[in-house]
Parts: C-alpha cells; sequence; structure tokens
C-alpha cells in the first residue's frame, strides 16, 4: 500500500478500515542467502538495500526482541556530517545525503527535519580546531559556517552567553544538520525491505553459529537452525556477546548511554546545540519536549540503565548552558548499550570465517549513520568487497596502525 | 555504586577512574617472536562479557592505587575487591 496525503484523507472518511500491517510476521524458512542478525537500524537498513541493489535473494533480518527495541529507539536522533578525518566525513556525508531522499524512496513519514546543528566555542583553541573542522567538512562537500555571537544570538537569545568561566566566542554551524524521528527509520526500512521480499523475523534470538572448516553454515537460534550461504552481524551493543559465540573477541567494550526528555513545552530550541565546555547536547522534539544527553557512564555495562553520577553531570552541564533548563520537568530518562570500539569508529568487515560478516562499533554516534551503514554492508555482503566509502573501516586497522581517532585522543574507548 | 577498597573501606565510585579489562595487567614481552601479534591482541582487544567482569579502576581522588574489581555488568553488582598489585604478584609478576 502507498502513503500519502490523499491515502490519509480517505482513511479519515471511511473509519480507517483500509489500513493493513506495514510488514508480514512471516515463520523462518530453513534457508536464506543472507541472515542478518539484529533488527535495529542498521540490520534493516542492510536488509533493504542488499533486496534492492544486489538482485533477488532470499534474505532474513533476525531479531531477539521487537524491532527498534534497541538503540534505533533509544538515541537523540541528531543527524550530521560534521566530522574531520578523512576516513569519516565522506561516509558521513553520504549518510546525510541519503537521509534527504529517504522518505521519498521508503513513502515512509521519518520526520527529517533538517534544522541544523550547532557547536558552540568557548575559546580561541576551540575556535582553530572548528575552523580546521569546518574547512574539512567544506572540503567534502557537506557545507560549514562559522557563526559570531551576535549571528547566535538572534537565534538562541537565551544562552548563558557571558559565564564568567566559559562565555560564548562563536559556534560552528552545519545547517544541514538535524533530527529524524528514530523509530519512523526502523519502521520505514522494515516496511520497504518487506515489500521486496525480505522476511522480518522478531523473537527469534541468535544463540550460536554453525562453523565447519573455518566456513559458517547458518545459524542456531531460539527458534531453531537456520541455514544461511552469508550471515551479517549487526548487534550494535551486543556485538561482543554475539561474536564470542564464534570465538572472537573484538576491540570493542559495551557501555550505557543515557537520554534525557523534558515535558512538553513551547517551541523554544529551533535546531540541535551541542556544549563545548562540557558535554551537553539538546534539541527540542516536534512533540515539545526538550531531548538531550552527555557522557556515557564510563565502565563496562549491559545494564540498559545508567547512574546518577551522570545523571548530575549532564544535567549540571546543561544548566551552565540553559540556565532556564531549570524550570522544565523532567519526564524520563533511559539508557541504551553502545558497542564502544577502540579508537572510537566502527567496522564493517569480513571476519576471518568465511561466510560471517560483522558490522558494529559505532559508540554514541551511529544513528547518523544508519543509511549509509546499511548500503556499505549490503555492498560488502553482495561483493565481498568494500564500498568505496567504507574502506577505513576495517578490522586490520588497528594491526597496520590506521586508526580513525576522530577526536585526537587516543585508542581507548575510555578516552573518547 | 560503591567500590569497597581493600584498605580504605567503601568508597563512592565516582572517585575512581575506569581502564577496563584485567587482562591489561599481563603486557606481553616485547622480545618474543609474535610480539607484534601479541600488542595487538593486548591493546585492542577485550573481554566484554554479559555478566562477572574483571575490570581494573584506579583510585584518581584517593589513594591513587589501582584496583581489580569483580563486577558483574548486568546489575553492577561488586563481587570482589583487591589491590592490583596484589593480582599482579599472585600472578607471577615480581614488579
Ligand atoms: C542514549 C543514546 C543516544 C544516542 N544518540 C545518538 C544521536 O543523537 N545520533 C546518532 O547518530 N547516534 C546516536 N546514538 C547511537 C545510535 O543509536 C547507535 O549507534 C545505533 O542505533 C546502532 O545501530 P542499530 O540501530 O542497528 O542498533 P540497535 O537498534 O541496538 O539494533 C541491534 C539489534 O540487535 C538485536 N540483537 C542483539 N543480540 C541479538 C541476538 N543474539 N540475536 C538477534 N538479535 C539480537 C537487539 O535486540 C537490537 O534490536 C545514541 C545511542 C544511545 C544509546
Amino acid at each position: 500500500m502507498r502513503y500519502s496525503g490523499f491515502r490519509v484523507i480517505k482513511e479519515a472518511l471511511t473509519g480507517h478500515k483500509g489500513w493493513g500491517p506495514a510488514w508480514r510476521d512471516p515463520e523462518p524458512q530453513p534457508a536464506y542467502d543472507y541472515v542478518i542478525i539484529g533488527g535495529g537500524g542498521h540490520g534493516l537498513a542492510t536488509a533493504y538495500y542488499l533486496a534492492k541493489h544486489y538482485g533477488k535473494a532470499r534474505i532474513a533480518v533476525l531479531e531477539k526482541g521487537w524491532i527498534g527495541g534497541g538503540n534505533v529507539g533509544r538515541n537523540t536522533t541528531i543527524i550530521r556530517s560534521n566530522y574531520l578525518l578523512d576516513g569519516n566525513e565522506p561516509f558521513y556525508e553520504m549518510s546525510l545525503q541519503m537521509w534527504e531522499r529517504l522518505e521519498q524512496e521508503l513513502n515512509y513519514n521519518a520526520m527529517v527535519s533538517q534544522r541544523g546543528i550547532l557547536n558552540l566555542i568557548h575559546s580561541d583553541a576551540q575556535r582553530d580546531a572548528f575552523v580546521r573542522r569546518g574547512n574539512a567538512m567544506i572540503l567534502n562537500g557537506a557545507g560549514a559556517e562559522m557563526l559570531s555571537v551576535a549571528q547566535i544570538r538572534k537565534r538562541y537569545p537565551f544562552l548563558n552567553f557571558d559565564d564568567a568561566r566559559f562565555p560564548i566566542k562563536g559556534g560552528l554551524a552545519q545547517h544541514r544538520g538535524g533530527t529524524v524521528r528514530h523509530d519512523a527509520v526502523a519502521w520505514g526500512y522494515a516496511r520497504a525491505a518487506d515489500s521486496y521480499g525480505v522476511d522480518i523475523i522478531q523473537n527469534c534470538e541468535v544463540t550460536g553459529f554453525r562453523i565447519e572448516n573455518g566456513t559458517c553454515k547458518g545459524v542456531e537460534t531460539s527458534r531453531g537452525f537456520i541455514a544461511a550461504r552469508k550471515v551479517a552481524s549487526c548487534v550494535a551493543g551486543s556485538s561482543s556477546r554475539l561474536m564470542s559465540k564464534a570465538g572472537m573477541r573484538l576491540p570493542i567494550e559495551s557501555t550505557v548511554l543515557q537520554a534525557f526528555v523534558t515535558e512538553g513545552l513551547k517551541p523554544v530550541l529551533p535546531g540541535v546545540i551541542t556544549f563545548g565546555a562540557g558535554h551537553f547536547y539538546a534539541s527540542q522534539s516536534d512533540k515539545g519536549g526538550l531531548v538531550f544527553g552527555g557522557d556515557p557512564d564510563k565502565y563496562n555495562s549491559y545494564a540498559q540503565r545508567g547512574n546518577l553520577p551522570v545523571i548530575e553531570d549532564v544535567i549540571e552541564s546543561g544548566m551552565a548552558l540553559i540556565p532556564a533548563l531549570g524550570r522544565a520537568r523532567l519526564l524520563r530518562i533511559w539508557g541504551g548499550i553502545m558497542d564502544m570500539s577502540m579508537d572510537g569508529s566502527p567496522i564493517i568487515d569480513r571476519t576471518h570465517i568465511d561466510g560471517l560478516y560483522f558490522n558494529g562499533g559505532w559508540c554514541y554516534g551511529g544513528f547518523k549513520a544508519t543509511p549509509a551503514s546499511g548500503l556499505c554492508y549490503a555492498h560488502l555482503l553482495a561483493t565481498d568487497t568494500p564500498h568505496d566509502t567504507a574502506k577505513a573501516y576495517r578490522f586490520d586497522r588497528f594491526r597496520r596502525g590506521y586508526m580513525i581517532d576522530e577526536k585526537g585522543m587516543g585508542a581507548q574507548p575510555n578516552l573518547h | 555504586m560503591i567500590i569497597n577498597h581493600p584498605l580504605l573501606g567503601p568508597r563512592d565510585a565516582q572517585e575512581f577512574t575506569y581502564l577496563g579489562d584485567a587482562a591489561l595487567i599481563h603486557r606481553p614481552d616485547w622480545q618474543a617472536e609474535d610480539a607484534q601479534d601479541q600488542f595487538h591482541d593486548y591493546l585492542y582487544l577485550r573481554d566484554n562479557p554479559a555478566g562477572e567482569h574483571r575490570e581494573l579502576w584506579f583510585h584518581e581522588s584517593g589513594d591513587r592505587s589501582w584496583l581489580v574489581v569483580t563486577r558483574n555488568t548486568v546489575t553492577h553488582e561488586i563481587s570482589k575487591v583487591e589491590l592490583a598489585r596484589d593480582v599482579a604478584r599472585s600472578e607471577g609478576r615480581s614488579r
């Protein structure tokens, strides 16, 4: 069924009796060409691009819970391509361009909103670093603009500009950045993949791999063995747990990142802003809630809930930047488990086991990567060669000394 | 979280910084034939289980000792706290 404005009106006038389920609920088949493990944004996008671009194949997405129950439904929904390094910026810019066309392509309202992202500057050194970053963005066709305090005051009059310790000195803006309705990304990709015949199988946990003579033959699941020519892991925060079942140790630690949302308010925050002196970022959802976050809880965790000290730190940073925040009431706080890679950058690669592929290490920034990650992973699965823009995201970069340390802080998760 | 420091008693986890997998105690021999492989694994690969995890914590705003904490990564429950130097010595390190 095609969704359209006309359809909404027609259904409204006929008692909404014509809407059907957006995807099927199929039984798992005994064998597939491709089995993708994990029904998050990346897994569903991978299935969609695989089915669309790389020919007719039997494809399944196996999800242990319900699709969208992982980080794709827990993140703070920010999209941007304001990266510095060569291995990253072309990839994230491709992703941003894919977001710009996504809703038309999927025929699904994902509420892609290019309301702009602004990284605030509080010192001369930070200005130099952000000018350099802005230039890298411009060279990669992403566009960037340095804003003066006067320009920022016009759009965000309520910020704490004249703080004694961290006055606002300007900002780096990417006007094409913004937010996307996160659940709708999972649902949109699921519906589109389903329309190409992809089986989306929920409540199906992968519990092990069948590996014979160094080749992966399929997966053991809570719903029985499923054979596959190619098996693709795409489970974000659960990456180490899953791959340990294939005997692999990964350059990844799992930690919690928390997110916060206030009660609904009238429109006050027109774009996405980030504090340059502490770790805090915020936007306002279309429902009116201020959505914000900050540092992860910096120790290994699979708890999907965080601890109070980080909450205190995030709120303090928020109050330092937006004193008015203290008048809003917090509605909800939650956490998601992130796959923190050693250098802060992702991995899309084959493994040493034939027929077993890996996508993970997205840390706190994989939502914006969803379309490009899906496309590049599909390309790798179909052709066994990395996609041009994802060539740097290989396992062996650590061995070869080609870390992609975007923050320049060192190759260890507790540093970035 | 409260970490029960073997010398100082219960301390708020906020006083500590976290380094991760306690396997980091065992720095490989730099003169070994396969030192490059060993250092790659040592530096970049981690045990990352859901459940019991042995990990290094540094008492940065306290007595600056290194601890090996055994903690459940699903419940955050801490079952054992040792001085890292005791662990290293008991596992055969001289210094
Ligand atoms: C609080 C928070 C805020 C964030 N904010 C942003 C942001 O503003 N911008 C941004 O770009 N990124 C952000 N991120 C990061 C982003 O959400 C993730 O990097 C991204 O969603 C991960 O990819 P995914 O969507 O495929 O993961 P997920 O949605 O987590 O998908 C993985 C799926 O695998 C399933 N699974 C796990 N194990 C198994 C198994 N054994 N068998 C079957 N299925 C299994 C899980 O149930 C899950 O559904 C944020 C993350 C968090 C936690």
